[in-house]
């Protein structure tokens, strides 16, 4: 593919709250068997394309620890390769990455020594599944400057206001943004997913940064909407964007819905992630587990409803999970009850214990006990 | 060339004709086992786990999965820059094109992978054993012992030593004779079909016998080492080991992995077990099931009843359907409705709805009365039973079968369908 790809996966959320504690959002594990960064990852690998770089900045120990090897998205490649750009000091610079532009435009020198004529820039905190070749394609047809992916939120969805919001002319062509809306009964929304040519993309990068304006859709996009073609694609098919503890406990629920199990788990391009060699699941004889979905190397002895249990769940007999998202290498001592929560990973959890969100809104559970004193 | 100290040499060609239909299209090493691994896992874990990064694996039956299962080695770390995993199929030469003979034969064939490497040791193993074994610490043993040859041996139960190779060693491990399947054995150790060769012993032995048909370890190149030098020692191996050589063992090692806590332990972070990962995404149990003592791999989506069963990666199995004692390999399909019993379903095969899978009473196999003797149903890979048959116990299915195949709708007790396979 003509195209270079660039995963932004530095960025921060507080609004994550404690799960932000351990790592970014891209590597926060989702439905079960992935990290979130594994959809855009896997999309651009089943694109071909073959050079990739990640720029992380924020609490990336254990995103870089996922990304210890190409070779699980099938990028480990004389001709292109897995890059992890983190914010370095040089001669002419000292400071952290200051926004998503400069990000970029501090390793302007590897956009400078690529030779693919395209750029794909994608968020690492969304949940998708796509073929870049047809957003470049629509990109060349349109001979745009920029082309932004959008999405359109159904009504069942949230609204709008967390979003970028994007309104668009009968060609398809940006006409207005707005970033963040306080109210807003629009639903077409800025899906974090760009293409731009790379010699637009440094000449862009370069102004950006000499007027002092560091975030690409801030100070790139919305600054010059009249001055370039900015075209809006419709992402077929499911998109969503981790930022808060909701976004995060729906996205993994959503994976319990047939359409969406089928939409990322069936068909040729595959979901990939690193191999973490777990066992199969094990379900002893008082196991009861209904409309769930269960990752390798969990032990379960106990009940076990419309949740998901990452990697290495061990559940003890008499316990009772509803609606919930256990993270990997959770322990849960005897009956306890676990209903609407989020359980951190690597958690141990005493026994006979009640833990309960609400519906609407998912409590999260940090429990670092010893495990073998429980 | 830098040097390895100990090279195996993993023998992994033979069929293993005892799996019946299992092994029809297939090696035995390259058989699933336990709902995720390939049988050749288990050795090739050990050796990346004893610190062996140096392995030819001697391929010569069926070998297509065997080679796309092992690759360059990724999976076990054994891509390596020098030495890692080598295929090593049998090969023409200018003078002849042979196939292995026997199992000593195959390694002389490939003598001179061996002696690329330069090691002063080399590790033998069979491809066909269920075990976690640290061949380092038989290496120290063999060491310390100054033997030619050592064997790891396991004490078995008295009355099963005359199934084995028994031999009969001093309390220093030094052997003094062996028995090949005796009728009043005078020993209970048992060998493992594992040796470690002192490098130069071996290779002066499969030379003086390079014209013994058949060339094989336990019959001609161990009594030829012992005859000459009387410095051969017995390993003794004290932990899990079991032979799946027969649909009966088979069956029996994979149902020892759902015990509450298996002898047999996949999930302890020592001494993991490493794979090919074909399926990666998270397995579905649907709103109506009950999986109760099972193993399920990644990606099964389970609508149904499952208890005392070993599912493989992504097997689907319907609603109402009710799957009991059984083992179910990678990528099958149990349809709606369908209840299954104490029956071995190979990969890609897809069993209609409405079916009674294993039913009735035992009756001898007609076909091959000694492979199928385990009162159960033995289904091979890609292989298909059509909607609303019934099948009867001891029976084996082979090919894509058709509601005219069976008669009344039904498969007999002791009875077998078998299509012939033409190319797809």
């Amino acid at each position: 593919m003509k195209a270079v790809g660039i995963i932004l996966a530095g960025g921060s959320s507080s609004r994550m709250g404690a799960l932000a504690d351990k790592r970014a959002v891209a590597a926060m594990p989702v439905a079960g068997s992935f990290r979130c960064i594994d959809f855009a990852l896997s999309s651009l690998s089943n694109s071909h394309c073959q050079r990739v770089a990640v720029c992380t900045q924020f609490n990336a120990r254990s995103l870089n620890q996922h990304l210890n090897s190409s070779k699980w998205w099938d990028f480990g490649r004389k001709q292109g390769g897995l890059y992890l750009l983190t914010p370095t000091v040089t001669a002419d610079n000292d400071s952290w990455y200051r926004g998503t532009a400069d990000s970029m435009y501090q390793n302007i020198g590897f956009l400078r020594e690529c030779h693919e004529p395209y750029v794909i820039i994608s968020s690492g905190d969304c949940v998708y599944k796509t073929d870049f070749n047809r957003i470049l394609d629509y990109h060349i047809a349109k001979s745009a400057d920029i082309t932004i992916a959008v999405t359109t939120l159904s009504p069942s969805q949230e609204d709008a206001t967390r979003f970028g919001v994007v309104t668009r002319d009968e060609d398809g062509r940006v006409t207005d943004f707005e970033e963040k809306p306080e109210k807003t009964d629009k639903t077409l929304i800025n899906a974090g997913i760009y293409i731009i040519r790379r010699r637009v993309l440094i000449e862009m990068l370069d102004r950006a940064n000499r007027e002092k304006t560091y975030d690409f859709v801030r100070g790139i996009l919305m600054k010059y909407k009249d001055e370039k073609k900015i075209y809006a694609y419709d992402l077929p098919g499911y998109w969503n964007n981790i930022a808060t503890v909701d976004s995060y406990y729906r996205t993994n629920m959503d994976f319990l819905k047939k359409d969406v199990a089928q939409y990322f788990f069936s068909g040729y391009n595959e979901i990939y992630t690193k191999a973490e060699d777990e066992p199969p699941a094990k379900y002893n004889p008082d196991a009861s587990v209904s409309n769930s979905l269960i990752a390798s190397g969990c032990i379960i002895s106990g009940t076990v409803e419309n949740s998901i249990l990452s990697r290495k769940v061990y559940v003890s007999r008499g316990c009772v999970i509803r609606n919930s998202v256990i993270l990997n290498d959770v322990y849960i001592g005897e009956n306890t009850v676990i209903e609407n929560c989020i359980v951190e990973s690597r958690g141990t959890l005493r026994p006979n214990k009640r833990y309960a969100g609400s519906p609407g809104h998912a409590r999260v559970v940090v429990e670092d006990n010893e495990r073998y004193l429980i | 060339m830098a040097k390895k100290e100990m090279v195996a040499m993993l023998l992994a060609g033979g069929q293993g004709s005892r799996l019946g239909v299992l092994t029809e299209d297939t090696a035995k090493p390259a058989v699933s086992f336990g709902g995720k691994y390939r049988i050749i896992d288990f050795p090739l874990s050990n050796c990346i786990n004893s610190g062996v990064d140096t392995v030819g694996v001697l391929t010569q039956y069926r070998h297509l999965r065997l080679n796309t299962h092992i690759g360059i080695g990724i999976p076990w770390d054994l891509d390596r820059n020098h030495g890692g995993v080598t295929l090593l199929p049998p090969y023409e030469t200018n003078e002849a094109s042979n196939w292995y003979s026997g199992t000593a034969n195959a390694i002389y064939q490939n003598l001179e992978f061996i002696e690329e490497y330069s090691p002063e040791y080399v590790l033998i193993l069979g491809g066909d054993h269920i075990y976690k074994m640290d061949y380092q610490v038989m290496l120290d043993f063999h060491k310390s012992r100054g033997a030619d040859i050592t064997i790891a041996c396991m004490p078995v139960p008295w009355e099963e030593a005359s199934r084995f190779g028994v031999v009969i060693a001093d309390e220093n491990g030094s052997i003094k004779d062996f028995e090949e399947k005796p009728a009043h054995p005078s020993s209970n150790l048992a060998s493992m079909g594992i040796y470690i060769f002192s490098a130069s012993v071996l290779k002066e032995a499969l030379i003086a016998l390079k014209d013994q048909p058949g060339c094989d370890f336990g019959m001609h190149v161990i009594p030829y080492i012992h005859e000459k030098s009387h410095n051969c020692y017995a390993y003794e191996f004290n932990g899990y080991w079991k032979d799946v050589g027969t649909l009966g063992s088979y069956w029996q090692a994979n149902m020892e992995l759902l015990d509450d806590v298996p002898e047999f332990n996949l999930y302890e972070e020592f001494w993991k077990v490493y794979t090919k990962n074909d399926i990666i995404r998270p397995q579905y149990l649907g709103p109506h099931s009950r999986v109760t003592r099972s193993i399920v791999g990644e990606g099964a989506v389970i609508m149904g009843e499952v208890s005392g069963s070993v599912i493989g990666a992504g097997v689907e199995i319907g609603e109402d359907a009710r799957v009991t004692d059984s083992i179910i390999m990678e990528n099958s399909v149990i349809g709606a409705g369908t209840v299954v019993d104490k029956a071995i379903i190979a990969e890609n095969t897809v069993v209609g709805v409405d079916c009674v899978v294993g039913e009735g009473e035992y009756a001898d196999n007609v076909y091959n009365p000694k492979v199928y003797a385990f009162d159960l149903v033995t289904v091979s890979e890609n292989s298909s039973v059509p909607d609303g048959v019934r099948i009867g116990r001891n029976t084996a299915i082979s090919g894509k079968t058709l509601p005219e195949d069976y008669k009344n709708g039904k498969l007999a007790a002791g009875q077998v369908i078998i299509k012939e396979v033409g190319p797809a």
